[in-house]
């Protein structure tokens, strides 16, 4: 299930302009990374860029390799399609299809491409699902109430439940808590531990305490003025980049002497 | 409870009473007495003047006004008067606008009433002359045509609209949506021109065909279709399009099975108003259906009859004696607002009743 990516030299544009130059980095199996940063440096540009999210923006491009299962998902005849079915994502806003009631939203994987499922098993997986983001317990009784008479909490649960159900090898999550006050991101924070022991998550965070405290390991974001494009400056150990790390930069964003 | 006020510098401030706070006010019967008095004014200067209903109604709203005016300004001050005289003057401008829409309803409706029998919506005017005759054919080529018109033009107009959020870029973007704009503009008869032109291309001088109609029709139909249908599927938030392409959905699932469903209920509203638009059109069915007594309901083979066509018809060609016939033409245009102002309904019904249930 859960599997490594390589990503080598990596740079990444909207239309003309470089937004990320040269990330290198190799996101391990069965652990959450977390890519920590100033606004605008590039982390959720490169969390895009993993499951090909980023091209689907007018004019938007990557050059450089991502590399999963020995394959680089960005050469010419890999549909990106298949890839975002194995690279699932979460995003900042809770999104849930407002057509759709609860159930559906998480069967959405599914019926959205037509896959032809028994009641049965359907039913067997939207529990499933709805257990593993933490959420069954709550909405048992009313799967067929719409997705956004949820609480903004509950609906990232079920954003993460959507994304779990069509079974990922890695999930990715832009900001998953942003929006959400401090009981419903602990509830996330500990659905992501639980969720390691499957997939391979990786997560944008603007908390660092949050960084320190789901992930094995961080990725340290920066750029050197408005205009110049981010940079990966340091990817180390979670307990490494937050008690002694490599670079100078890193400490000063952490310790919150930047800029 | 005391609050420290620091020592104003100079004495003028601190003696300032909070009187600045309280304005004068007119009593609540203040206004209907104003206008009131501005009736009675203009009463008197219409029995003087010995001028019509229309001419004292315009007195009187002239009049209150400027009394209610010149009230407030003495008792409550500027700023209240300027308020009530602009009040004044909204709901004037809002009166007037009504005026039209007040009077055409009574109008029709009175004049109407009289023939909207069984026998009108039953009878074509074949072999009539004079009393009795109805418009059975006329309703049945309307809403054939106006069937046929929107099967020609949803399709069309919901995909442009789809092409044009969804896929089209740059300079071609640009370009479809100008002459969608140019095509919202475009005068009817044009239109009827046009369709007229085409059909005599491919069969000869003098066709008169139902579906000629419904070409021409489209032509005034699909941009409003793509309009409406364009301004809504922006509405559709980003989001959901990612979120479905995060679940490895192609593109056009997600427009089908996310996109649509999310914006069924303005794309209906927007359809039911864009029929609602070319039902009541004449000037291009006058030259492309042209008129007949018979009920025909073959779009595809000769002339057909519709409401506005046959209303045109039936008031400036009534036959002798004419009032029949005029009785007819009122009918006729009575039913066409109706049929208009179903439509409306059905629109806000179908805005009503798809729009996403937030379920709180």
């Amino acid at each position: 299930m859960a599997k490594r990516i390589d990503v080598s030299d990596l740079d990444i544009y909207y239309g003309k302009f470089l937004a990320v130059q040269g990330v290198t980095v190799s996101i391990e199996p069965r652990s959450v990374t977390a890519l920590i940063g100033p606004s605008g440096c590039g982390k959720s540009t490169f969390l895009r860029s993993i499951n090909r999210m980023h091209e689907v923006l007018p004019g938007a491009r990557v050059e450089g390799k991502v590399v999963m299962d020995g394959q680089d998902l960005y050469s010419a005849d890999v549909d990106p399609v298949d890839v975002r079915r194995q690279i699932g994502m979460v995003f900042q806003r809770p999104n849930p299809f407002p057509t759709m009631s609860i159930y559906d939203n998480v069967a959405a994987g599914l019926r959205l491409n037509n896959k032809q499922t028994k009641k049965a098993d359907l039913d067997d997986l939207v529990e499933r699902s709805l257990r593993g983001a933490n959420l069954w317990n709550e909405v048992k009784d009313r799967l067929d109430r719409p997705g956004s008479s949820l609480s903004g909490g509950q609906q990232q649960r079920l954003c993460i439940a959507r994304a779990i159900a069509v079974e990922p090898d890695v999930l990715l999550m832009d900001e998953p808590c942003s929006a959400l006050d401090p009981i419903s991101t602990l509830a996330i924070e500990d659905l992501m531990t639980e969720l390691k022991e499957r997939f391979t998550i990786v997560i944008v965070t603007h908390n660092m305490q949050q960084a320190a405290r789901v992930s094995e390991s961080t990725g340290f974001f920066n750029l050197n003025g408005v205009g110049q494009p981010g940079r990966l400056i340091e990817f180390n150990p979670t307990e490494k980049i937050f008690s002694n790390p490599d670079e100078k930069a890193t400490e000063d964003y952490i310790s919150g002497r930047f800029g | 409870m005391s609050v420290q006020t620091p020592i104003p510098t100079s004495g003028a401030s601190a003696v300032t009473p909070p009187q600045d706070r309280v304005a004068g006010r007119l009593p609540r019967w203040g206004q209907l007495a104003a206008f009131a008095c501005g009736t009675a004014i203009a009463a008197l200067l219409s029995w003087l003047t010995d001028s019509t209903v229309v001419l004292f109604v315009i007195y009187a709203a002239v009049l209150g006004t400027l009394v209610l005016y010149v009230a407030s300004r003495r008792a409550e001050g500027r700023r209240q008067a300027t308020d009530r005289l602009v009040t004044a003057i909204v709901t004037s401008a809002f009166g007037i606008a009504m005026v039209p829409l007040a009077a055409l309803v009574w109008e029709v409706v009175g004049r109407g009433i009289e023939r909207l029998d069984a026998e009108f919506f039953s009878a074509s005017l074949q072999g009539i002359v004079g009393e009795g005759g109805g418009a059975y054919h006329a309703l049945m080529g309307t809403l054939i045509i106006t069937g046929l018109t929107a099967l020609i033009s949803v399709p069309v107009g919901l995909m442009t609209a789809i092409y044009l959020v969804e896929y089209a870029q740059g300079r071609l973007k640009r370009a479809i949506t100008f002459f969608v704009d140019v095509m919202t503009g475009i005068p009817s008869i044009v239109a009827g021109l046009f369709a007229y032109a085409l059909f005599v291309l491919l069969f000869g001088p003098g066709i008169r065909l139902g579906i000629m109609g419904a070409v021409a029709l489209s032509v005034l139909m699909i941009p409003v279709v793509v309009r409406s249908a364009e301004e809504v599927l922006k509405l559709v938030p980003n989001e959901l399009r990612e979120a479905s392409y995060a679940l490895g959905v192609p593109k056009w699932r997600t427009i089908v099975k996310v996109v649509l469903p999310t914006a069924i209920a303005g794309l209906g509203t927007g359809v039911t108003l864009a029929i609602a638009r070319v039902v009541g059109e004449t000037a291009p069915l006058l030259i492309t259906v042209g008129i007949t007594n018979a009920t025909n309901f073959n779009p595809f083979d000769g002339r057909m009859a519709t409401l506005p066509v046959y209303a045109y018809y039936q008031l400036t060609q009534p036959g002798v004696p004419p009032e029949f016939a005029i009785d007819r033409a009122w009918t006729a245009a009575l039913i066409l607002i109706i049929l208009v102002m179903g439509l409306n309904v059905v629109a806000r019904v179908i805005s009503r009743f798809f729009a996403p249930k937030t379920g709180r």
